[in-house]
């Protein structure tokens, strides 16, 4: 089998300083965007901002982002060899990269200090 | 430097730090809970899919003496009967409080229903139907959590150090991911619930918050670690094809429920050729399932991807969708039709045994210092049972968050910022640091190869000694690491102290395999296969000036059982 890959383009930077930067991912069957994009902090670029803690389970809900244009939990949004582009989710605060602030505003570290 | 003062710290919001935050709290104590990610939304309770074991004997006769007997036999000699004890004869307080706040665990006429499960005598394994367990608890907690008194939530900030002056806790230091600074908190009382090892493992089915932080924190605030060499396997985790939305252990309940084949890669049946009974059913123990795949996979008989199958295709389909309810669809999403295909499995690095040295107020050796769900080291023994794990969090959760409290309630040992210099100084200096090698999340993966090559369900003295090599070569160049540019979200940084607290849990699991020659529980070695009764007793290990020391310790008796 020939080593296939996939692009994804991804967004860097904060809300208004940023830009899509395109990284080109091995593309293995079934793989879902969140392999990629943990594959880019681990082999392209360690720098990614990413938010998630499961990897795989879906049960955390803490790694959507917007993929393709719609709101996805990153960890089940499949990947295919035409590549996606990923943003930060909208309507919310972007922290850095794909990181929004999704945190409740009492679980802040600065709420009510 | 943003600093807190609160009466108790607990560190990690899983299940068991959301327990001990609600017990803290309702002792009229100031709780500040701490997640490196989300609170409430991390950690292993969320992932479990399986059951809960507690004496409730709603579905039959049970009693909470006789899951201790299950406990203990499970665990082969070396529990420590006093938390075995405690886990057994206080779960099924736990399991009706949660039910009171609202979990909905499975009913059948009228009452909770429970289930048997490999290693328990009884019926006694409550769940929520249909792979909803862990998220279920996880929910209920996170809403009392949020409407109890005094408990303050904390997102995205990952403890580095705990703080002890005079051989007494006196808060921590904590690293605010979200902003890259360090935030000080003073305590009067530490519990550490953030969870096992199993991320040091290259397969594992850990959360990425699993990397031995509890560990790590308790050995350098002078705490003893026990029992580090017993990591349970989960014999038969999904390999292939890619299954994604889905826990990599999901096949359990389905395969007690059905049945369910376990063949090799010659589509043979193999489990008794191990000295275990499956026909289909689910008996194996754990720890011989494991062994068993993986001799068929080293003598040449695995699956395409290094595993076994899992067959359900001799059940009817009729059968396989009720059993299966509304996961057959998530399942055919990702192409797995059960009628037609048989799944590729193998084990992974699952649940630790071992864990922080506690005593019967689940406090470690340092004053002040408590440890809550996995972290703790000792109820489980060499084996733990299926179904235990989410007990302990509620169980030690609970406890640890009572006498946290308690201890909290005394007098105030005090604050220094200069408590917080050591921790400043090496953040400057990671800072400041121009490195030429990988990022520290590349230097993980190594590590969890090596791990898995030669530490994992299959040991020996040799692979042990070269686990050992590579955990300390990998630790020489820590210093050479390159960490990022930037301040906001920065993970290299949040790696790099991830990846010291797995290198420190890798040596201590390593290192007292190596020591242990037997084979017990979950702990196998192909140069001692035998149980050996020299070898019933217990193994601690401590940080002495940066150097890992041990030594043994008799077993903790309970006096419930005399043999």
């Amino acid at each position: 089998m020939t080593a296939r890959v996939t692009t994804l383009s991804v967004w860097r930077g904060g809300a208004e300083d940023g830009r899509f930067e395109r990284y080109e991912v091995p593309f293995e069957e079934g793989m879902s965007v969140l392999d990629a994009l943990r594959w880019i902090r681990a082999h392209a670029d360690s720098s990614l901002a990413i938010r998630y803690s499961c990897i795989n389970a879906n049960a955390c809900h803490t790694c959507m982002a917007l993929v393709d244009g719609r709101v996805e939990y990153t960890c089940t949004a499949r990947l295919t060899p035409a590549g996606v582009t990923v943003a930060p989710l909208p309507k919310r605060p972007v922290i850095r990269d794909l990181v929004t602030d999704t945190m409740p505003v009492e679980e802040k570290l600065d709420c009510g200090a | 430097m943003t600093h807190l003062a609160t009466d108790v710290l607990v560190v990690g919001a899983g299940g068991a730090g959301m327990y001990a935050a609600v017990a803290v709290a309702r002792e009229g104590r100031s709780v500040l809970l701490l997640d490196k990610g989300l609170v409430g939304r991390g950690g292993a309770t969320i992932m479990a899919q399986m059951t809960v074991a507690a004496a409730i004997a709603h579905e039959e006769p049970d009693d909470w003496t006789l899951h201790l007997e299950d406990t203990l036999d499970a665990g082969r000699g070396i529990c420590h009967e006093p938390l075995s004890r405690m886990l057994c004869e206080r779960a099924p307080e736990r399991i009706l409080e949660m039910d009171r706040w609202g979990t909905r665990w499975a009913r059948e006429n009228g009452h909770i229903k429970q289930v048997t499960a490999p290693g328990h005598r009884r019926k006694r394994c409550c769940y929520v139907d249909f792979l909803s367990t862990g998220p279920a608890v996880a929910a209920t907690l996170r809403h009392q959590v949020s409407i109890a008194d005094r408990v303050r939530r904390v997102s995205n900030v990952a403890a580095i150090e705990v703080c002890v002056a005079d051989g007494r806790v006196r808060g921590a230091v904590a690293l605010d991911l979200s902003t890259g600074s360090l935030v000080t908190m003073a305590a009067r009382a530490v519990v550490l619930a953030a969870g096992g090892l199993t991320k040091i493992f290259r397969r594992n089915s850990a959360s990425t918050n699993m990397g031995g932080e509890a560990y790590w924190l308790a050995l350098e605030a002078g705490a003893e670690l026990v029992d580090m060499e017993f990591v349970q396997f989960f014999p038969i985790a999904h390999l292939a094809p890619r299954l994604v939305g889905m826990d990599p252990i999901m096949w359990d309940p389905f395969r007690y429920k059905l049945g369910g084949r376990l063949l090799n890669g010659n589509f043979e049946e193999f489990i008794h050729r191990y000295g275990g009974q499956d026909e289909g059913r689910y008996t194996a123990p754990r720890d011989l399932a494991s062994y068993a795949i993986l001799k068929e996979v080293e003598a040449g008989r695995g699956s395409p991807h290094g595993g076994v199958y899992l067959d359900f295709r001799h059940l009817p389909e009729a059968t396989v969708r009720s059993a299966f309810g509304p996961v057959i669809d998530r399942l055919l999403a990702n192409g797995i039709d059960l009628t037609r295909t048989a799944v590729e499995v193998a084990p992974t690095a699952h649940y630790h045994m071992g864990g922080i040295a506690v005593d019967e107020r689940l406090e470690t050796r340092v004053a002040g210092l408590f440890a809550a769900g996995e972290a703790v080291g000792g109820p489980g023994g060499a084996n733990r049972v299926s179904g235990n794990a989410i007990s302990e969090a509620l169980v030690f959760g609970e406890r640890a968050g009572f006498f946290a409290a308690e201890t909290a309630a005394g007098a105030d040992p005090g604050w220094s910022p200069a408590y917080a210099e050591r921790a400043r100084a090496e953040l400057a200096d990671l800072r400041a640091r121009k490195g030429s090698g990988p990022a520290p999340g590349v230097v993980s993966t190594e590590l969890q190869d090596a791990m898995w090559e030669h530490a994992g369900p299959f040991r020996s003295e040799e692979g042990l000694e070269r686990a050992l090599a590579r955990i300390h070569a990998l630790r020489r160049r820590l210093p050479e690491l390159t960490i990022a540019a930037g301040d906001v979200f920065n993970l290299d940084v949040q790696d790099w102290y991830e990846l010291n607290a797995m290198l420190r849990s890798a040596e201590a699991v390593a290192s007292s395999a190596l020591r242990r020659r037997e084979s017990r529980g979950a702990h196998q070695r192909l140069d001692a296969p035998q149980m050996s009764p020299a070898f019933e007793k217990n193994q601690r290990v401590a940080l002495d000036h940066g150097v890992l020391t041990s030594r043994w310790s008799p077993v903790v008796r309970s006096g419930v059982r005399t043999a």
